[in-house]
């Protein structure tokens, strides 16, 4: 049994028949062959599959492609405009806030629904924000700097 | 220009492919008519398989194939080999299939594979294979199962003791008889996960026509992979091509070649497409290695004015139920050798007991023996500090090798290659403000509060290594490094390295180190790594040893092209070869600084030929080895403050500096970047990480709901500092920094907590310091 299934992904209205049981981040990846956002757990932890969906992150390994439907989902591979980065990319990439990038895709994400909420944000809440994402690689602090940076340009 | 490009912090080249989603890791590769395999693992620590039945999952829809161990066996894959064997210690090999043939010894070995159309199909399907079992008693405790009547892992090592080595330096013996106070401590460095953030992945395209096969995959050395690959799958070295895309992060337990790469091989072998496998995280965390878990019982002699004069050391070290690929070498050569650390000790012996448990096979956890040995140390000395009533800093002062640069040789007879202990020491306390650390201590106490600080001083070997050491102390495999620089007619290089970085930046190092030695734009040099087709030889990224040894082999062909530069510069100015000097990016005529050609003029008529010295050979490309004739030695010094909650047991830093030196910095972001990663990661070992097996030898902690890693709210502002101390080991005078931070902070932090509750008198807390764990300590001292 399948299910049809319609969600405007990066701009783009995409449209399937999927089973019930797939995940969206499956759906992205393997169904849209969109590879940006990366799976690091089974477990909701890590975040490395965060999404924004209707403009709020969410782990997409979390949901069912099918509970997606009708919604807007920005991925990694949807954030730059015009082959200019975001300015948290951009941010990420003047700090030095990434080592080997795989969490990097769900970090940007989660940090851009952050500074959505609170574009003001103190180190503490920064901190406090990226809770739900795991990197091994920065020890976070670049990614704190990087988010700040990135706060202070989408003020400026 | 060029010049400081070497140096510059300049931004990684690396992360705009990372940042918008374009980077291709393992799993994100899509083949025409690829399959997916699933593995079937045991949820048993020990036990006979009594028999395997596919029918079922063999029917089910999409599956094109279930096999088990006897299947790759009638193949002729054989077992996973073991790269590393200590000489000296009589280590036991048995053999390590990739799928089980009749016995399972940990939970997560694997016992069949399932090939099946996509992922959720061959999920379900390996889940339909049943598997009959006939459950052993297990053994997961290192030091316990060496003891009498335990159960056997396996038929050809009584006791399960895999080796016994010891290291002997000096007379440990007369040293302890002559002693004025002697500290006992046992010391257990906890289990840990490694937790890359990529789980491993793999891909196989085997074709039979030609007997060819590439597989993708997660690794830190491709080219060891493709060596031991050969060995097991029986495919010519030739034939086999293995890629490691973007790999997202490794600490080590991407090193090993696994079972399940030659399991995808197979695979794809009998079902004539590609095959790929993707773990997830709770598969991770039982197939793939572990580090540390090393029980220590030392002692410490030392005089009454505090002098350190000798270390008497029992290990046990636990190796999982068989051994990964570098598994051996990590608690001996890579532990035992340094465990004077930044001291001045003449007497130092230490046997280490290698021990196969029913558990996940442990292999290099970022720091790898390093860590424990530091720990070790620097723990002893903190000891030693509270039975003689000295501050700590003082005693380690006491202790350390005076600053050298010609080489220091230890008790465990390895030699240092330069250090300035005192040095980076003082700039910590300096930076830190030590003494008013001290007096805000005793102000905290007055007032009821728990605040301590805790130091590590460390030396670590890394750089690895010289490759007739590398032979010697039993790895299977040598330790140089290799490149080729090739100038194109545009004056453009390409650079091709065996090294494999995976996050640390050596794109970008590398590329500014051809920048600053040839003049030429760093935009304008590519460096490629990690597919044994596109590289030369290389022995890969571990051991702290991409930069030190890789970058030796750049810099031997900079140097050929310099010399054929000269030739080709000193034919198109008419003037001998031994008057040509290089300097600022231009070949120019000794005295004549305005006659010269630039590297880019010498790679256009180099590349032409078409006005050309007789004789010479076209082309502008060189290629070199390089063999480190010694491995290098970072150093510095960690200082933590905690403050501890006495009534939950909750740790809080406060503050932690760390001063490190690692010779010449080519890069100084990606160089802090490396420090904070390995700083949290070893924090993570002090405070929550942990992997817990029960007596059965069940893992307990078998998902990231169970393991407790290092998140962003709970650390201050790390507040770094560095010293430049140089190495004549390698050309650039660089040390490795990749796992510095990690061997530094668990001391520092484990120290500072033991030193916030010292005025209870607790003395020790085993890893990790959680709340439970020190709020239970504080009960009991206040009892």
């Amino acid at each position: 049994m399948k299910c049809p299934v319609s969600v405007t992904v990066n701009g783009v209205r995409r449209s399937h028949d999927v089973e019930p049981r797939l995940l969206l981040v499956h759906y992205l990846r393997e169904t849209l062959g969109l590879t940006g956002t990366n799976i690091g757990c089974d477990t909701s932890q890590c975040g490395s599959c965060t999404v924004l969906l209707d403009g709020k992150a969410v782990k997409s390994c979390t949901m069912l492609a099918v509970q997606a439907d009708g919604a807007k989902v920005t991925t990694i591979e949807g954030l730059a405009t015009n082959g200019k980065l975001h300015p948290v990319q951009d941010a990420f990439w003047e700090k030095h806030g990434l080592q080997c990038g795989y969490c990097t895709p769900g970090m940007v994400l989660t940090a851009c629904n952050l500074l959505e909420q609170n574009p003001k944000p103190s180190d503490a809440e920064i901190r406090r924000g990226l809770e739900g994402n795991l990197c091994r690689c920065t020890g976070y602090q670049n990614i704190v700097a990087a988010v700040r940076e990135a706060a202070a340009r989408m003020r400026a | 220009m060029a010049s400081r490009i070497f140096g510059s912090g300049i931004k990684r080249r690396e992360d705009p492919r990372l940042l918008t989603g374009q980077a291709r890791y393992t799993d994100d590769f899509v083949l025409p008519n690829m399959a997916h395999m699933a593995v079937v693992r045991s949820p048993y620590a020990h036990a006979r398989i009594q028999g395997i039945r596919t029918k079922k999952a063999a029917a089910m829809e999409g599956v094109l194939g279930v096999f088990t161990g006897p299947d790759m066996k009638a193949a002729g894959f054989g077992p996973i080999p073991c790269a590393w064997v200590v000489p000296g210690s009589d280590t036991k090999t048995p053999p390590y299939p990739p799928l089980a043939l009749d016995t399972v010894r940990y939970v997560g070995n694997a016992v069949a594979i399932v090939v099946a159309a996509d992922r959720y199909l061959a999920r379900d399907a390996a889940d339909a294979v049943e598997v009959d079992y006939e459950p052993l008693p297990a053994v997961a405790h290192a030091a316990k199962a060496v003891g009498k009547g335990q159960p056997q892992l396996h038929a050809d090592v009584p006791n399960n003791l895999c080796f016994r080595w010891t290291v002997n330096g000096g007379d440990v013996d007369a040293a302890f008889k002559s002693a004025d106070v002697v500290v006992k401590e046992r010391i257990v460095n906890q289990r840990l996960i490694p937790n890359a953030m990529e789980p491993r992945a793999a891909l196989a395209d085997y074709r039979s026509a030609t007997s060819e096969v590439t597989l993708w995959v997660t690794s830190q050395n491709p080219h060891i992979v493709r060596f031991l690959l050969s060995l097991d799958t029986g495919i010519a070295e030739q034939k086999i091509r293995v890629i490691a895309p973007e790999v997202g992060g490794g600490f080590g337990s991407k090193i090993p070649h696994y079972p399940e790469d030659a399991m995808v091989v197979f695979a794809s072998k009998m079902c004539g497409c590609p095959v790929k496998w993707t773990e997830t995280r709770s598969e991770n965390y039982r197939g793939t290695i572990h580090g540390r878990d090393h029980i220590q019982d030392v002692e410490l002699a030392a005089k009454k004015d505090g002098r350190i004069i000798g270390i008497r050391a029992t290990v046990w070290a636990n190796l999982g139920a068989y051994l990964s690929t570098a598994s051996t070498g990590i608690p001996t050569i890579l532990h035992g050798l340094m465990l004077s650390g930044v001291y001045d000790i003449p007497n130092i012996r230490e046997v280490v007991h290698g021990v196969f448990t029913n558990t996940t096979p442990t292999d290099a956890y970022r720091g790898a023996g390093r860590p424990e040995a530091t720990f070790m140390i620097e723990r002893l000395v903190d000891l030693l500090a509270q039975k003689l009533k000295m501050d700590p800093a003082e005693l380690r002062k006491k202790n350390f090798i005076a600053p050298f640069t010609e080489g220091h040789t230890v008790a465990t007879g390895i030699t240092y290659d330069t250090g300035n202990y005192a040095g980076a020491f003082d700039k910590a306390l300096k930076m830190a403000d030590y003494s008013g650390l001290r007096k805000k201590q005793a102000e905290a106490r007055k007032k009821g509060e728990y605040l301590g600080v805790g130091i590590c001083t460390y030396a670590e070997i890394c750089g690895l290594g010289p490759s007739q050491v590398a032979g010697a102390v039993g790895f299977g495999g040598g330790l140089w490094e290799s490149a080729i620089v090739r100038f194109h007619p545009s004056g453009k290089v390409n650079v091709m390295v065996g090294i494999s970085p995976h996050g640390q930046g050596e794109e970008t190092t590398f590329a500014q180190i051809v920048a600053s030695e040839l003049g030429v734009a760093v935009d304008d040099v590519e460096i490629t790594h990690g597919d044994t087709e596109r590289t030369p030889m290389g022995w890969g990224s571990y051991g702290s040893r991409s930069t030190p040894v890789g970058s030796g082999a750049v810099m031997g062909a900079i140097a050929k092209i310099k010399e054929k530069a000269k030739i080709v510069t000193a034919h198109l100015l008419e003037a001998a070869v031994e008057d040509i000097e290089y300097g600022d990016g231009k070949f120019f005529v000794k005295g004549s600084p305005g006659k010269f050609k630039t590297i880019q003029d010498v790679a256009l008529m180099a590349n032409v030929a078409w006005n050309y010295p007789k004789g010479l050979e076209p082309g502008l490309e060189a290629s070199a080895f390089f063999d480190p004739p010694n491995f290098v030695y970072p150093f510095g010094a960690h200082l933590a403050v905690v403050k501890v909650d006495g009534e939950t047991g909750e740790v809080r830093l406060e503050k932690y500096v760390a001063v490190d030196d690692c010779g010449r910095v080519i890069n100084p972001v990606i160089v802090a970047g490396q420090i904070h990663g390995g700083v949290v990661q070893g924090i993570g070992q002090a405070l929550w990480e942990g992997a817990v097996y029960d007596d059965n030898g069940q893992l307990l902690t078998g998902s990231m709901m169970d393991y407790a890693l290092p998140k962003a709210d709970f650390f201050p502002e790390l507040e770094l500092g560095m010293t430049e101390t140089p190495t004549s080991v390698n050309p650039l005078g660089v040390k490795g920094i990749g796992e510095t931070g990690t061997i530094a902070s668990t001391p520092a932090v484990y120290n500072a907590v033991l030193d916030a509750l010292a005025p209870l008198g607790v003395a020790k807390i085993d890893m990790p310091l959680t709340p439970e764990r020190v709020w239970r300590a504080i009960q009991s001292a206040r009892r």
